[in-house]
């Protein structure tokens, strides 16, 4: 359903042009739930914001559907059924929960319904629903009611930046179960860029990105093994060397 | 009896639709078109014409006065002074506001002074709301004043709110408050064009534990210019906090200037000041949830000025 063919995207730095995504390509299938991992720095929240609109690339295409998207707007994308939640949730002042997920889920959801959303991301409804998206929320909420605001536009298409970024040991366990359910109930594909282990596990396939390109890719059981021993951290390394002269 | 153009007023700066429940004043084109009085709730005229008086007996509960302005002659320019007297223990809402149609060439000005006495342990919302309508060259300029005076242990709460259609606005607040007595004022205000808006807030905590919360919210499009003072003065052990927050568009100017100054060692004031555009993720976020950039702006100024 999402393709991505030979992808780039530079910036511009003081050594002239750096590839950030390097002539990548991948699809994502109807129904699938794909975990990609891989080291910092490595190019897979560029990749998130390539899918969804917020950067443009510099080469390469992207079909969704078999429409060609690369040229379409945020709005435009959001609307053809690609979502994506942040990994550092914005923050609104004035904007009540409730907004948010009303504006998510483009109906005129009734409270009731609204807090089913935040039911499901592990939040008690009624505590939340007529706070205001501000800094008074703290990261862990602010993430699942992100995430909520994922769930309620049910989309073809959801991509999650790091759900586990910013949230504590304990949040996460919930967090954990959120994923299991939607990868149980969830008709569309999920595109989730995630470390962890137990999100690693519940993926129908892996796809490890190093240095803006895709270094492995397979079936959990393919893939899971090979990286959870070494080879993720000898990745790690021979990015930091290639900064370096050591060989 | 009011017009289609004055209900329509009416409904934008006081919610009404109908004649209030209640006491109510409601002053038409310079002069008194309706009044009704309740068993606790007086409402006199000023010997002078100069305004009305609204007396509050002591321990008066749930009840509420309603004393709208509507303008709809061009040139009309007036100055009025309503004087508020709240008895001891009573707890009220008080709803004030100000809507002027101006579809000559004319400027129409109303400047409204409010002079509030608030007795021991009283509670007192009062409710303010702006609003300028009509196509003419003619400005619609309101200008009010009001002065607070708070007895121990009362307590305000004052909401203003100017959205659309007013010109100019110069608006001056003073109070001084007795030991334990509260002030929270929330203004919101958005200007468009060439409008100008100057808020100047002057808080004089004088009684022991004594208190304030000075919250300003605005948005400044296009051309226009804002101007937000606010000045607390700790002259006891008290507690003041005033806050601006606001959004910058297009050409338009903000000035925020609070001022604290502490004549007593136990005052503990604080000011927080922020002036910026819309942040950009804002606006993504919203547009990833489908929203185009005009209506994702849209959405982010309600919910800032709510």
């Amino acid at each position: 359903m999402l393709t991505l063919e030979n992808l780039s995207f530079d910036v511009a730095d003081a050594k002239g042009e750096k590839g950030i995504i390097k002539n990548l390509s991948l699809t994502i299938g109807e129904g699938k739930f794909v975990v990609i991992t891989g080291p910092n720095g490595g190019g897979k929240s560029t990749l998130a914001k390539l899918i969804s609109g917020i950067e443009k690339p510099t080469g390469g295409r992207i079909y969704f559907d078999g429409e060609d998207i690369t040229d379409k707007s945020i709005t435009d994308r959001a609307n053809l059924g690609i979502s994506y939640a942040f990994q550092q949730p914005v923050r609104f002042k004035g904007v009540q929960v409730l907004d948010l997920i009303r504006l998510a889920a483009k109906t005129k959801l009734s409270a009731a319904d609204a807090c089913r959303y935040l039911s499901e991301v592990g939040l008690c409804a009624k505590d939340y629903i007529n706070r205001e998206v501000n800094a008074s929320l703290s990261g862990g909420e602010l993430k699942r009611i992100e995430i909520a605001t994922v769930l309620a536009r049910s989309s073809r298409l959801s991509v999650f930046d790091e759900p586990e970024a910013g949230i504590d040991l304990w949040s996460f366990q919930n967090l954990i179960q959120v994923f299991e359910r939607m990868r149980e109930n969830t008709k569309g594909s999920i595109l989730i860029i995630s470390h962890q282990e137990r999100i690693l596990n519940i993926a129908d396939e892996i796809v490890v990105i190093a240095d803006g390109q895709i270094t492995k890719q397979g079936s959990r059981e393919e893939i899971l093994p090979e990286i959870l021993g070494t080879s993720a951290a000898v990745d790690a390394c021979s990015m930091f060397y290639k900064g370096g002269d050591k060989k | 009896m009011i017009d289609e153009i004055q209900k329509t007023l009416l409904e934008q700066v006081a919610g009404l639709h109908a004649v209030p429940e209640g006491a109510y004043n409601l002053r038409a084109n310079g002069k008194t078109a309706e009044r009704n009085t309740t068993a606790n709730i007086d409402i006199i005229s000023k010997p002078d014409g100069s305004g009305i008086e609204i007396h509050i007996k002591p321990g008066t509960r749930n009840e509420s006065v309603h004393i709208p302005v509507v303008l709809s002659e061009s040139g009309l320019k007036e100055t009025v002074y309503n004087d508020f007297y709240i008895g001891e223990g009573a707890d009220v809402v008080i709803v004030a506001g100000c809507g002027i149609h101006n579809c000559g060439n004319q400027d129409s000005e109303h400047d409204g002074i409010h002079r509030f006495f608030i007795g021991k342990n009283a509670k007192v919302k009062y409710v303010e709301k702006h609003y300028g309508s009509g196509e003419g060259a003619g400005e619609r300029i309101l200008n009010p004043g009001t002065e607070v005076t708070m007895e121990e242990g009362s307590y305000m709460e004052m909401e203003t709110t100017q959205i659309k259609g007013v010109d100019s606005t110069e608006r001056s607040t003073r109070a001084d408050l007795a030991a334990g007595a509260k002030l929270i004022v929330r203004e919101r205000l958005l200007t468009h064009g060439h409008q100008s808006a100057v808020s100047t807030f002057d808080v004089n905590l004088n009684g022991e534990d004594s208190s304030a919360n000075v919250i300003s919210r605005s948005v400044a499009k296009e051309n226009s210019y804002q101007k937000f003072v606010s000045r607390l003065h700790g002259n006891a052990k008290c507690a003041g906090h005033t806050e601006c927050d606001a959004i910058i568009m297009d050409h338009a100017n903000i000035s925020a200037v609070p001022e604290l100054t502490a004549n007593n060692p136990d005052a503990a004031l604080i000011h927080e000041a922020a002036i910026g555009k819309i942040a950009g993720e804002q606006i993504i976020k919203l547009m990833t949830l489908g929203l185009t950039e005009e209506e994702a702006e849209a959405q982010i100024i309600n919910g800032f000025l709510k």
